[in-house]
């Protein structure tokens, strides 16, 4: 294809989006478009994979049954949540062997909130209030997004993840009516999840080179500082009703901005733990390569089976 | 060893509707596809039944003949009811 019949296309292409249709596998896209969709995809398949991982080492200590169901199912859904989005990215050529060795190897990136410990059963309820609900600010966003398989998945998570949330308040909300030292429990929780939860919505519009595109392709349908608003505004009151305090000292009501103005992100803490040298960023890699290596023979054992009924029923034929 | 072909999901959320395509997913054989999509797309009672369907037997339409595939059907206007120019007081036809 010549230069100008590319540009001709793009500028089709372009119009397409603006004008709100939706783009489906097979379509022709720009490069650039489908190597930025593969990007982000994956990076959100593979935070809602490693994303269990935190989790996982609370359901044998679950306080209760009840706990211990709901927690399962969470995660379980998380599971699913990963495997719509690997099925998302890999229509767009790209498979699933090559989207977990990118994983693996550190090429790819998951949310950073992940690289945090879960240290006490508090978090369990923070992690379900906080880290979901922010989670579910960035995806209700996403679910207008212009690539189809993307918007499809968002659309099904959205509806599976409201539960999740609630169960994590529901959590919070139970040691906050409990004894002190309960309390204290969540207390301490939210203060170590409190900042991580805002970076969450990655950095300022100003350091986000990649913004304006995303704007334009409805990768984004609002920036990160619009989310992360939206988010504390959402979060403050929610705090209150538990009796918890936010840790920020600069956290206050603008009446005239009809919006909460909140303190200053640690960018280096956030830019560090990107980098790969937050609390667990190895632990949870190394988690995943080895359940993946572990699995292996299973994986093989399953095929091999498979290929050798297939063979009986050629033979039968016969 | 090969790795696991990947299959199409279709689900009929009640009888009465059909089944519809709802995702994809990786399974060895049919039987661990059925399974897998149960669990995975059927959690909260989303379906009666399922189809799969192996992702590498569909054949499908290549989009960028969409002009000369779907064209035909454009100037055909005749093929509506509201091509028919009939008296207003003629109601319910």
């Amino acid at each position: 294809m010549s230069e100008k019949e590319v540009k001709s296309l793009e500028e089709i292409f372009e119009a397409r989006i603006a004008r709100d249709e939706k783009i489906e596998p097979k379509e022709w896209m720009p490069e650039k478009y489908r190597k930025t969709h593969i990007r982000q995809i994956s990076q959100h398949a593979h935070s809602e994979v490693v994303g269990m991982l935190p989790e996982g080492n609370w359901i044998t200590r679950a306080p209760s049954l009840r706990r211990k169901v709901a927690l399962l199912a969470k995660i379980q859904d998380e599971g699913g949540h990963g495997l719509y989005l690997y099925s998302a990215a890999e229509t767009l050529g790209i498979s699933r062997d090559e989207l977990i060795e990118q994983l693996h190897s550190g090429e790819a990136k998951y949310s950073s909130i992940f690289n945090y410990p879960a240290v006490t059963w508090a978090d369990m309820g923070t992690v379900g209030w906080l880290v979901d609900g922010a989670a579910i600010m960035n995806q209700v966003a996403l679910m207008g997004t212009s690539y189809g398989p993307y918007a499809r998945a968002m659309v099904r998570i959205c509806k599976e993840e409201s539960f999740h949330q609630r169960q994590g308040y529901e959590i919070l909300l139970t040691l906050c009516n409990g004894t002190p030292e309960q309390k204290e429990m969540a207390q301490d929780s939210i203060n170590r999840w409190w900042w991580p939860s805002l970076m969450m919505f990655g950095p300022r519009d100003a350091d986000s080179p990649n913004t304006e595109q995303s704007v334009k392709w409805k990768l984004k349908r609002k920036t990160n500082d619009e989310l992360r608003q939206a988010f504390v505004d959402q979060t403050v009151p929610q705090a209150n009703i538990l009796g918890l305090t936010i840790p920020d000292s600069k956290l206050k009501w603008n009446e005239e901005r009809k919006h909460y103005d909140f303190g200053d992100i640690d960018w280096n803490e956030f830019w560090q733990v990107v980098k790969g040298h937050g609390p667990c960023n190895k632990q949870r890699i190394d988690a995943r390569v080895k359940a993946h290596k572990d699995g292996k023979w299973v994986r093989d054992a399953a095929m091999a089976f498979a290929e050798k009924q297939e063979n009986k029923e050629v033979k039968l034929a016969i | 060893m090969k790795n696991w072909p990947l299959w199409e999901v279709f689900i009929r959320s009640k009888n009465g509707l059909e089944h519809r395509h709802c995702g994809s997913l990786h399974a060895s054989d049919a039987t661990m596809a059925l399974e897998n999509a149960r669990d995975v797309y059927t959690r909260r009672m989303e379906g009666v039944s399922i189809w799969v369907v192996p992702s590498a037997q569909i054949t499908a339409t290549n989009p960028e003949n969409n002009g000369e595939t779907f064209e035909p059907a454009m100037d055909k206007a005749y093929r509506h009811p509201t091509f028919y120019e009939l008296p207003d007081e003629l109601k319910h036809m």
